[in-house]
């Protein structure tokens, strides 16, 4: 069962054709070239699929694409504008956030979230809110740091 | 007054240097290339069809119905593998892995059969319509029971032949045992009989996984007189001479690409189903790709579970005879598991100058499935052993941990076991440091109410896997720009940064322009493989070379050009003079692989190892005892790591090891049910999330002068791991009173433990 779906992808008009059984990391995949966003899990629990739909973070590995109908999808590819790291991926790399990078997009775009709703979490604050989230190296002390010193920057642009 | 270096020579230091990493934009832009980003014209994918027993003969197996799901292109048995690989066993110390299932299958999860499609939907749907019947055999799980027992996982034993040890276990019969390793020093009989206060006691480690984010994937694409394999994979050199000795080629008609992994941890190593892609893809002659899901990871390789009993004599404070029984559990196939048993074995005794040592350290196949190298290639199950078991003696003789540790220590240019000497290891110093950043000597709240505080130390060392090689080449092109080529996979560890800024301080140019081509062994050159922590040491040494060799051809050709002696004319200037345009090339090589004496009958060698490293760690910890819930507040690793090339990936390499033995400590087992994995997903195999943690964590790189290692270089990866485990349990014990043998140590072990101390135990 084929259909054509037409949504919003990282601020552009869209349409596919997917199957009735696609979820959305498949089609960003196969039909857009998108990897940023990458099932490991398929469960739901490892976050490694993050994407965010109407602006709110969803796991692309159990979100249906025909669900995306009408909507505005935006990926891990959308952060950076014209090629400028966005503040949060500048203080990844600078907090050496990232490893093997797996899930590295997962988490950028659920403390991207977190700082747009919260600008200024305390530890406990970043800590729930991206348990989430999970990094086999053991990135977390660093990703931590990485969402204090992106929060921090942006208090000091502020005042 | 004390002097400053000037900032300028500061930043034209290359080594030494915080450098970000070279590939962290392309991987927090969600651009970095995986193989899973990868797809080929024509490809097929392939589901793989699995047993559902743990030892078994096949007696029937029936593709049909699969065959005649509209969409799948072939069904594939070891019947159509062996009409391209005719003897179809890999492995890196046994030939005894089958592509797929041949007449036997060994453990639950084991690859049957493969469903090509090119939906991999309709591959998956197909493999579930695969029927086969089973003629069950006795089966063995457990370790030490498979030292004597009946069921015996394999009819002969196969050694690869590369190793000499294994030699003697050619053609065996009748054994479960893959390896023993024996080693013998001084008399442990007669040390204990003169010893004061002997003790003896049993340990046990768990299984557990490596669980990659990124699932093992593997594409074979028949190419017309080759192939070519791109796979997630740590050691592409030993893919490539696998798979052409399986073809029967030549390795040049072998081409493995490995762009950014995932993740590894030891379970991307040797061949794992890169065989069965290349077989795959020869069969049908198009591109073949296999993921596998997150419950196959499961089934595909672990960390071994052990058991090691114990045995110490204490005469005066010194430990003075030491005996190590050692059983690892290998699962149904070999993997890197002899080497292991060995190559980790002989530090069993632990980080301490005892003169009379027995070691007997036995390789055990069993029916579950294979285990390998995770982080610290065996090490940490052996320090979780003897470092519970040095905390339980000094505890028993009313001694300081820290203090009997230090009696105790193997202290430089002091022999170890085998007889190699400790060297250049920081051990004194990590001891020391140590005992400060755990405050060790100020008093200890020790909690109130139901709620007790503890605190705990442990420490433990690691050799290199010797001897191993690597090779580097540095290519300096017409403008001076500099590309490295070598084929250490980097997984997340560093090596890109780490290995430029090397090349980086030989040529003194900025790390950050230095270009790192990934490895491909078309174009990369041999590297024995990423693992055991041996690339910052071996291929570092290499890459060294060969950027002094560039550096030495750059200087000769300024001398052909006539040019007075440090002119310091630009390279660009140089090739310009000699070939009249911006051309031209100047390529230097280095090749590395260091000294070693193979052990003797006794296990005896004076070069065990090129380099030791050493890792230490204390906990404090918090135990509920109305729950037995324990929470780790703090955690401080120190570890020896030779001088860092890079301080901030050195500190985050040894704090992410902690944060994965943190796992494997607190909460990580994989169960099993007659040999089925009964939690095999995230939902029921909880690894690690960012709530875990402990809220302090403290890591600290003691330096010290490798003088062998590339500017005082050595490896990292693994010594956060080494002491973490025994640490917690020590810890926990300090609190109330109740020792843990095996883990993990969850709160229903300590729940249980506290019951029992108070006469009270609960029913299993």
């Amino acid at each position: 069962m084929r259909r054509t779906i037409h949504f919003t992808l990282n601020g552009e008009k869209v349409s596919t054709e997917i199957a009735a059984h696609q979820n959305l990391v498949e089609v960003l995949q196969q039909r857009f070239d998108l990897f940023g966003a990458r099932e490991s899990c398929a469960q739901g629990l490892c976050g490694c699929c993050t994407v965010l739909v109407e602006g709110t973070a969803v796991s692309g590995c159990l979100y249906l694409a025909a669900f995306v109908e009408g909507k505005a999808v935006v990926t891990v590819e959308h952060l950076a504008d014209g090629g400028k790291l966005s503040p949060l991926q500048q203080a990844f790399l600078d907090c050496g956030a990232t490893q093997c990078g797996f899930c590295t997009p997962g988490f950028v775009m659920m403390a991207s979230q977190l700082l747009e709703q919260n600008p200024d979490p305390n530890e406990d604050e970043i800590r729930h809110y991206l348990s989430g989230n999970l990094c086999r190296c053991g990135a977390y002390p660093e990703i931590i740091a990485a969402v204090k010193l992106a929060a921090s920057k942006a208090r000091t642009a502020r005042t | 007054m004390a002097t400053r270096k000037a900032p300028k020579m500061m930043e034209s230091r290359q080594v030494g240097r915080s450098v970000l990493r070279l590939e962290g934009e392309a991987k927090v832009t969600g651009r970095a290339e995986y193989v899973h980003n990868i797809r080929l014209p024509g490809m097929l994918y392939g589901k793989i069809f699995r047993s559902t027993v743990a030892h078994g003969r096949i007696t029937n197996l029936d593709v049909s119905a699969a065959q005649a799901v509209e969409g799948v292109h072939r069904v594939v048995t070891i019947n159509d593998i062996r009409t391209i690989i005719p003897n179809p066993f890999y492995g890196p110390a046994f030939h005894d892995q089958p592509i797929l299932a041949s007449e036997k299958v060994h453990y639950v999860g084991e690859p049957v059969a493969v469903v090509l499609a090119s939906d991999p939907h309709v591959a998956d749907a197909a493999a579930q319509l695969i029927v086969a019947d089973y003629e069950e055999l006795p089966a063995v799980f457990d370790e030490v029971e498979a030292m004597t027992s009946r069921a015996i996982v394999h009819d002969v034993l196969k050694p690869a032949g590369t190793f000499p040890d294994l030699k003697h276990l050619q053609g065996k019969s009748n054994t479960n045992i893959a390896l023993d390793f024996h080693l013998r020093r001084g008399d442990t009989e007669a040390g204990f009989a003169a010893a004061d206060h002997v003790f003896e006691h049993t340990f046990r480690t768990q299984t557990v996984l490596h669980l990659p984010l990124e699932p093992f994937v593997s594409i074979g694409d028949a190419t017309p007189g080759g192939l070519t394999i791109h796979t997630a994979s740590q050691s592409p050199s030993f893919v490539r001479i696998e798979i052409a000795r399986l073809l029967g080629w030549s390795e040049n008609k072998v081409r493995v690409k490995v762009p950014h992994l995932g993740g590894g941890f030891g379970a991307k190593l040797y061949i794992k189903m890169e065989a069965l892609v290349a077989a795959l893809s020869l069969l049908v002659q198009r591109p073949v790709k296999i993921s596998l899901t997150m419950e196959e990871q499961f089934y595909t390789l672990t960390k071994h579970a052990t058991t090691f009993r114990i045995k110490s004599g204490v005469k005066d404070g010194r430990i003075t005879a030491r005996a190590c029984d050692v059983y690892w559990n290998g699962g149904a196939y070999a993997d890197i598991g002899p080497r292991i048993t060995q190559k980790s074995g002989f530090t069993a005794p632990g980080p301490y100058d005892i003169e009379n040592v027995s070691i007997d350290s036995y390789s055990l196949y069993t029916n579950l499935p294979p285990a390998g190298a995770l982080r610290g290639f065996g090490i940490p199950q052996l320090v979780w052993a003897y470092e519970s078991h040095t905390d339980m003696m000094a505890r028993a003789l009313k001694l300081d941990p820290i203090e009997f540790r230090r009696t105790n220590l193997l202290r430089e240019g002091r022999p170890q076991a085998t007889g190699t000497l400790m060297q250049d290891a920081a051990i004194e110093t990590v001891l020391d440091r140590l005992a400060l950043r755990t405050n060790w000597k100020a008093p200890f709240e020790r909690g109130a109410g139901s709620v007790k505080r503890g605190r705990g130390v442990a420490m433990g060392f690691k050799a290199s896997i010797s001897p191993t090689t690597s090779i580097a080449i540095v290519n300096v092109a017409a403008d001076g720009s500099v590309t490295l080529y070598c084929s250490t996979v980097d997984m997340g560890q560093g090596s890109d940064t780490a290995n430029a800024q090397l090349v980086a301080e030989v040529l003194n140019i900025p790390a950050e322009s230095v270009c790192v081509v990934h490895p491909d062994t078309d174009v990369t050159p041999y590297d024995m493989a990423t693992l055991g922590s041996r690339s910052m040491y071996h291929m570092g040494n290499a890459v060294k070379l060969a950027a002094e060799d560039a550096r030495n051809k750059i200087e000769a050709l300024a001398r052909e050009l006539g040019l007075p002696e440090g002119s310091n004319v630009p390279v660009a200037e140089l090739f310009q003079k000699k070939y009249k345009m911006q051309a031209g090339n100047i390529i230097g090589t280095g090749s590395y692989i260091p000294n070693y004496v193979p052990p003797d009958k006794d296990g005896l060698t004076p070069n065990a190892t090129p380099f030791w490293m050493v890792g230490a760690a204390g906990a404090e910890v918090e135990v509920d005892t109305e729950t037995g819930h324990v929470r780790v507040t703090k955690l401080v690793n120190i570890a020896d790591v030779g001088r860092p090339i890079n301080p901030r990936i050195v500190e985050t390499q040894l704090s992410s090891a902690a944060v994965m033995q943190f796992g494997f400590t607190m909460q990580e087992k994989m169960e099993f049910d007659s040999g089925q994995v009964t939690n095999a997903s995230l939902a029921d195999y909880k690894i690690p999330s960012i709530l875990d943690i402990p809220f302090v964590m403290h890591n600290e790189a003691v330096e010290a002068e490798q003088q062998s290692g590339p500017f005082g270089a050595k490896g990292v990866g693994e010594s956060g791991t080494f002491a973490v485990s025994p640490a917690i349990a020590n810890a926990i014990e300090d609190a109330v009173g109740v020792r843990l043998t095996s883990l993990p140590l969850t709160a229903e072990q300590v729940y249980r433990a506290l019951c029992a101390a108070r006469g009270e135990p609960l029913e299993e």
